[in-house]
């Protein structure tokens, strides 16, 4: 590897790094005061994605279509349960952006455990940045191999190629 | 022990983990392994009352939890990355079939193998059944990883046909061409740091008794029909060292290397392990979307809810697995053949060749997809271990550990890192793997292959954070 092309590989790790961690300046809507209605049923929850955006008040009201079933939201420590007409709620602050799976908590059939919906905080950095560090890391290996010395690739031969 | 320089064709830089005696030791002691498979089998054989006598509750239920939780996070988070085909050493699959082929637990005995004998039809010598016994598993894992009936039909079958298939044909046919699982684990262990070699391949060649392969006193001829000198990649050594134990020549090593060389061993690469690649892409894919995204139509689909809809559900799978997916990245390796302007060498040998770059990319993305649900679903396992068939016990004092995810907030912030990496270990290989055609407009050659890593990967990103 040459001194440039190290200097490539640094270089692109840290400012993929930096684009998954530093801390921006937030522009949020207006928070809001939201009521969001799920169903769930043997195995999904409807509606499965749920949009909010940062600072907004959610109420989670789930009602239970067949048999009990729960919500375990991901970072967010909401765990509630409802029964068949017996609608449960549970009201949070959405303080923090990103996608979060919520999870039916009582086991309700076979595929309970992937019983999944989620709730996507906007604006959802988390993804843009990883989009970001994704397109730097491309960038940034191609450049890099570019700049590193030619290897010998003694494995190949004409015989190989040609018995394939 | 001797220490001669190790010769390894395209070798990088290479420890020779063998040289530390108590691992030497460790590994040429013969009850090793089968002390780690009476383990392993101790667990099966609960795995499979458990399926069988326990609660149908999936997450109550040993076989569940332990096979596809605890086994799988083993396997492909930790044991395939770092250790390779380790796993084989000791799987308890095949056990029972080897023992009763050889007609002993331990040491090789001067008796009649109780085994036909019979060879592997020429044809089959390949890892399409593996691949097309892999993709039948897939279409029902819905059922399979829910329903501990279906898992225990799932290990009786594999148990039933390793030992049918050990006393029909020679050594363990079923791990080399059979083993759904053996077909995946084989190919991304041509990413793992470690492997057994040979140190010196011209010592091999001048050696005319090959015990590694026929077998001594000291042990048995390689179970996995693999000549030790003509050892280049991980794919077929099930690292049972049964080679490390019979060589009287002193030439074999287990090494620690640099991840993922076997990439680059040219001559070997072949049609039926690119589609292992795509195959397992796809799947991951398919899988995060299915079990772990939020679309219950899908998930519907996949658990049988209805035949027409699980049969819309097939044929897409199977679409995806076996046409889209390799059918795209055809088009781009088309694309980088005429861009690198490399018409020198076939089209098919090109898209064989390119397709090996999939290999990190593939075994990040199962790790990330793992990491998805094992974290969340591994508290299960403490309930399980206090009362395994769900009849009330409670061992230990464990049945009413409630659930508790793992860190559920983090996990899209493990599956990141992951997959980047398991892109640029991709892109390098794909890199040297162009270089290998020339040198000339690599960069050109390589952007439409990249592109399709990067697309696969911004997949991944947008089913876990999108």
């Amino acid at each position: 590897m040459t001194q440039r092309s190290l200097l490539l590989a640094v270089l692109s790790t840290l400012l993929a790094l930096a684009a998954l961690l530093i801390p921006l300046p937030a522009v949020r809507p207006r928070p809001q005061q939201r009521q969001i209605h799920l169903n769930a049923r043997m195995f999904a929850f409807e509606p499965g994605s749920v949009k909010v955006n940062q600072g907004d008040t959610v109420t989670l009201v789930l009602h239970s279509q067949d048999v009990t079933h729960g919500i375990y939201l991901d970072g967010y420590d909401v765990n509630i349960k409802a029964e068949p007409g017996k609608p449960a709620q549970a009201t949070f602050v959405a303080d923090r952006q990103g996608k979060f799976r919520f999870r039916c908590s009582v086991t309700c059939g076979a595929m309970h455990p992937f019983m999944i919906g989620e709730l996507v905080v906007g604006p959802n950095l988390p993804f843009w940045r990883a989009v970001v560090a994704l397109l730097i890391v491309v960038a940034g290996s191609i450049l890099t191999l570019r700049s590193a010395a030619p290897q010998a690739t003694p494995h190949v031969s004409a015989s190989d190629q040609a018995t394939r | 022990m001797s220490q001669p320089p190790i010769k390894q064709p395209g070798s990088n830089w290479r420890f020779e983990l063998t040289r530390l005696p108590f691992l030497y030791r460790l590994l040429r002691w013969r009850p090793l392994q089968f002390t780690l498979t009476l383990i392993t089998l101790s667990f099966f054989v609960l795995a499979l009352l458990t399926s069988f006598l326990g609660t149908p509750v999936g997450n109550r239920n040993f076989s569940i939890i332990f096979v596809w939780i605890v086994w799988w996070a083993l396997v492909i988070i930790l044991l395939v990355p770092a250790l390779g085909r380790s796993w084989c050493a000791i799987c308890p699959i095949p056990a029972p079939g080897e023992w009763l082929q050889r007609r002993s637990f331990i040491h090789p005995r001067r008796r009649k193998l109780w085994t036909l004998g019979k060879r592997w039809p020429r044809r089959l010598k390949n890892i399409w059944l593996q691949n097309f016994s892999f993709l039948a598993m897939a279409l029902f894992s819905a059922i399979i990883l829910t329903r501990p009936v279906a898992t225990g039909l799932v290990l009786l079958a594999f148990i039933l046909l390793a030992v049918g298939l050990s006393l029909v044909y020679e050594r363990r046919i079923f791990c080399r061409y059979v083993c759904p699982v053996g077909g995946f684990i084989g190919l991304y262990s041509m990413a793992a740091p470690i492997e057994l070699r040979v140190k010196d391949i011209e010592v091999c060649r001048a050696h005319s008794t090959k015990e590694c392969y026929v077998g001594s006193e000291h042990g048995f001829g390689c179970p996995w029909l693999v000549f030790p000198g003509n050892l280049q990649r991980n794919t077929y050594c099930g690292l049972c060292t049964e080679c490390l134990k019979t060589c009287t020549m002193d030439n074999v090593a287990v090494n620690l290397r640099l991840p993922g060389l076997d990439f680059f061993v040219a001559k070997q690469r072949r049609l039926d392990e690119a589609y292992k690649a795509f195959i397992m892409l796809a799947c991951a894919l398919a899988y995060s979307a299915v079990l772990l995204g939020p679309w219950g139509v899908l998930k519907d689909a996949a658990n049988f809810a209805s035949l027409d809809g699980w049969l819309i559900y097939a044929a897409v799978f199977l679409a995806f697995n076996l046409l889209i997916l390799p059918g795209l990245f055809y088009l781009t390796t088309l694309l980088s053949r005429k861009l690198g302007a490399r018409g020198e060498i076939s089209a098919r040998a090109y898209f064989i060749d390119l397709s090996y770059s999939l290999i990190p990319l593939g075994l990040a993305a199962w790790i990330a997809f793992s990491l998805g649900f094992v974290l969340v679903s591994i508290s299960y396992a403490l309930p399980v271990i206090a009362d395994p068939f769900g009849w009330g016990w409670n061992l230990f004092g464990l049945r009413d550990m409630p659930w508790t995810p793992i860190a559920p907030g983090l996990i899209p912030y493990m599956q990141v890192p992951v997959l980047l990496g398991g892109l640029t270990f991709s892109i390098y290989t794909l890199w040297r793997i162009l270089g290998e055609h020339g040198r000339e407009r690599l960069t050109r050659a390589a952007l439409p292959p990249a592109f399709f890593l990067t697309l696969a990967t911004f997949g991944f990103l947008w089913l876990y954070l999108g």
